[in-house]
């Protein structure tokens, strides 16, 4: 962002998107990335030096831009990204939050990590190279995690001669593919990271393409409708109680709007006590607010006394979430200890945390042909399954589909208190 | 009506939701407090969560003895004007009773030194979680960090084998004697903090703005001229108009030479700057990992 056209008011009033790239070591992710970073000027002069000299202590040719992402030096060494690495730039329109995460296969749940927050995934595909095995996997856990926008772009078109027809031939087998997942919004982009054709810039190269370049199609894609705003759910986080004088009697349940808008006056239920009351304030530091809605983190005091504690949940009495303590879900298993059936674990869900015993392993998925493999059910570091397990004590759910909050859950080992397995609530 | 939040209005949520999970799940936490602008954002965004209780924080401050006599002076102020715990680990002490040992030199630091009087005070306090105001645009070490960055019974973090994170699920779960280090505004950059410190109002020490100050020169850095550093025969003491990107030890953080006495100047100043916040601080340009290996030893 330049000085010029450097608008105050608007900067303040910018939107946030968070997205994901997925791609393996060589279709050009580093290079997208640093591509993105250094046109939108968000690589700064230190920066660029420090990466300078670190190419040419490793004696390349030219300046490696996966250096930027590649953090820790075990990741420098072997030339590989390990762990999500997080990228922020801006442009006046819009800040952006980039979960770089590597591609491998067995970095599964390091995708899985990344797409978790994300609104939107970019998802790489090489121009000669066409669909492979990994935009299917890439897809699929898009599709899992419920990102509501995928981005194709359909790189090194420079080394494909630019052509049209390679161009509609991966567009329409991506589509044929793509009809087997559950994603919203797809849209399609030929670029060259290594140019910069389509990434900011429009090319010249493509005058064939008539659609938006990558990065406007990011600053203006919309992203309004992503979080859900009917479905009523507060999860109570802590129970303020200021112990002065001037706020003797003041109960307020803090916590961060899941989903819905909730507004001073409402009649709304406690779970899992099921008493009903009306919201007296809406509080914040700030003042009290006549409504408040999703991800807002506000305090809210009721008309009565009820006992609320960490872990409830508010809601409207005539849209209450599933409550039960029998869960079907999708497991992503982060562990290289494997899944073990009729194991107990500890499991988070929203402000709530139990137990949990795994009840049933249903299948396994492959996640490049999304076959269902009901023979094998060893679901190990890496693998998708679909398990029912009981909890100790009832949740206060939505499907994931409908509510990435409340329909999300982790599983973690008792003994060594690692996270170990990342749920989707069916 | 439009259900859209800005992006600092997100941020700001994000940080309170992860201020209220560490004072949920944890016994006794400690916010770390330099008297920077990072740590500032942090204790203000603290008392934003908990309003109308008191901050349930103690502050934690790990002195090198080489401050800046304005930060320290800042930091007492706000302790007194909100009514705070002040604990204060000193690199002197730690020195004096030889746990630690001075570098020499002239570009000796004390900034590797804070590690030891941090873990020991942590220890001594039995402090179960520490919340910093690092952000993971700083630097590429913290661009790994975790919002809940668990650490060992020794104070190490372990970058290969972090915990995932996902969704808004964070697992503070620990074994006697390990302690988690906890990073709400990991999201932000510099230019959010210095909008968010504008839409705020926010005070901050005067070293960040414009103002005279006698500095010499040193590998293309301005330091102050101090007591702390020794100075080379052939470095020149000048009076500079100058502030502060960062406020760390004085030994180790560089002035801008800038006119920006205002906060829309500094933002007008950050927004057009071609070099990065750290770009100011020698502590991390002694190897390409110098971060991480301090923070690996147990450095914020």
């Amino acid at each position: 962002m330049s000085t010029e056209n450097f608008d105050r008011n608007g900067y303040l009033n910018m939107e946030l998107l968070r997205f994901t790239t997925a791609g393996s070591v060589d279709d050009g992710k580093s290079t997208l990335i640093g591509r993105l970073l250094y046109d939108s000027k968000s690589i700064f002069q230190d920066q660029m030096e420090a990466i300078e000299k670190a190419s040419i202590q490793k004696g390349e040719e030219q300046v490696n831009l996966a250096l930027l992402t590649d953090g820790l030096r075990s990741e420098r060494e072997q030339g590989i990204t390990i762990d999500v690495a997080y990228r922020y730039f801006s442009t006046p329109k819009r800040k952006f939050i980039i979960a770089d995460t590597p591609g491998h296969i067995q970095y599964t749940r390091n995708m899985v990590t990344g797409a978790s927050t994300a609104n939107l995934a970019i998802i790489l595909v090489d121009a000669r190279k066409g669909i492979v095995e990994q935009t299917h996997r890439h897809s699929f856990i898009a599709s899992l995690l419920q990102i509501p926008h995928i981005v194709v772009c359909i790189n090194k078109m420079d080394l494909a001669d630019w052509d049209q027809e390679t161009y509609e031939n991966i567009v329409a087998e991506y589509k044929a593919f793509a009809s087997r997942l559950k994603v919203k919004d797809i849209s399609f982009i030929p670029i060259s990271a290594l140019k910069g054709d389509n990434v900011v810039t429009r090319s010249e190269n493509m005058s064939w393409y008539d659609g938006p370049t990558l990065l406007y199609l990011l600053e203006t894609i919309h992203i309004g409708s992503d979080h859900n705003h009917i479905d009523c759910r507060f999860p109570v986080q802590t129970v303020i109680r200021p112990q002065k004088t001037e706020f003797h009697d003041y109960r307020g349940f803090a916590g961060r709007i899941a989903s819905g808008v909730f507004k001073k006056g409402d009649k709304v239920m406690a779970l899992p006590s099921g008493f009903t009351s009306n919201i007296k304030s809406i509080d914040t530091f700030d003042g009290e607010l006549d409504q408040a809605f999703a991800p807002m983190s506000v305090t809210i005091t009721l008309e009565d006394e009820i006992d609320i504690s960490r872990g409830d949940m508010l809601v409207r009495e005539n849209n209450v979430p599933q409550i039960s303590q029998d869960i079907e879900l999708m497991i992503c298993w982060m562990s290289e200890k494997p899944l073990v059936l009729n194991g107990k674990y500890a499991l988070l869900h929203t402000s709530k945390e139990c137990r949990c015993i795994i009840k049933d392993i249903k299948y396994k998925i492959d996640i490049n042909t999304l076959h269902r493999n009901e023979s094998d059910r060893t679901i190990g570091l890496n693998d998708i399954g679909r398990i029912s397990i009981r909890t100790t004590a009832p949740l206060f759910f939505d499907s994931y589909s409908k509510n990435r909050i409340t329909g999300s859950i982790i599983i973690i080992d008792e003994a060594t208190n690692e996270t170990v397995g990342a749920g989707m609530i069916i | 009506m439009d259900y859209n939040l800005t992006h600092l209005k997100e941020l700001e949520s994000e940080s309170i939701f992860i201020l209220r999970e560490v004072a949920s799940q944890f016994e006794n936490p400690v916010l770390l407090f330099s008297g920077g602008k990072d740590s500032i954002v942090c204790l203000h965004l603290a008392r934003k969560a908990f309003y109308p209780a008191n901050v349930p924080f103690t502050l934690l401050h790990v002195d090198t003895g080489h401050n800046f006599p304005e930060a320290i002076e800042f930091r007492d102020l706000l302790v007194e004007k909100y009514n705070l715990r002040l604990v204060v680990a000193s690199v002197q002490d730690a020195i004096d009773k030889g746990v630690v040992v001075e570098e020499k030199g002239y570009n000796a630091s004390r900034n590797r030194l804070q590690t030891v009087p941090l873990l020991e005070a942590i220890e001594s306090n039995k402090f179960d979680a520490a919340i910093g105001g690092a952000r993971r645009d700083e630097e590429k070490a913290r661009a790994k960090e975790r919002f809940f960055s668990h650490r060992d019974e020794f104070g190490q973090w372990d970058p290969k084998n972090q915990r995932a994170e996902l969704w808004n699920l964070f697992n503070g779960k620990k074994h006697m004697g390990e302690h988690f280090r906890v990073f709400p505004i990991s999201n932000w950059t510099e230019m959010d903090v210095w909008q968010y410190i504008f839409q705020e109002q926010i005070e901050l020490p005067e070293l960040y703005f414009s103002h005279k100050r006698r500095v010499f020169e040193r590998d293309g850095q301005w330091l102050a001229e101090c007591d702390y550093i020794p100075r080379k025969p052939h470095e020149e003491v000048v009076e500079k108009i100058v502030r502060f990107r960062t406020v760390g030890d004085m030994t180790c953080t560089g002035a801008v030479e800038s006119i920006a006495s205002s906060l829309e100047d500094i933002i007008q100043e950050v927004a057009s700057s071609r070099t990065t916040e750290r770009g100011t601080r020698a502590d991390d340009k002694r190897s390409e990992a110098a971060m991480e290996d301090r923070k690996k030893q147990g450095y914020f």
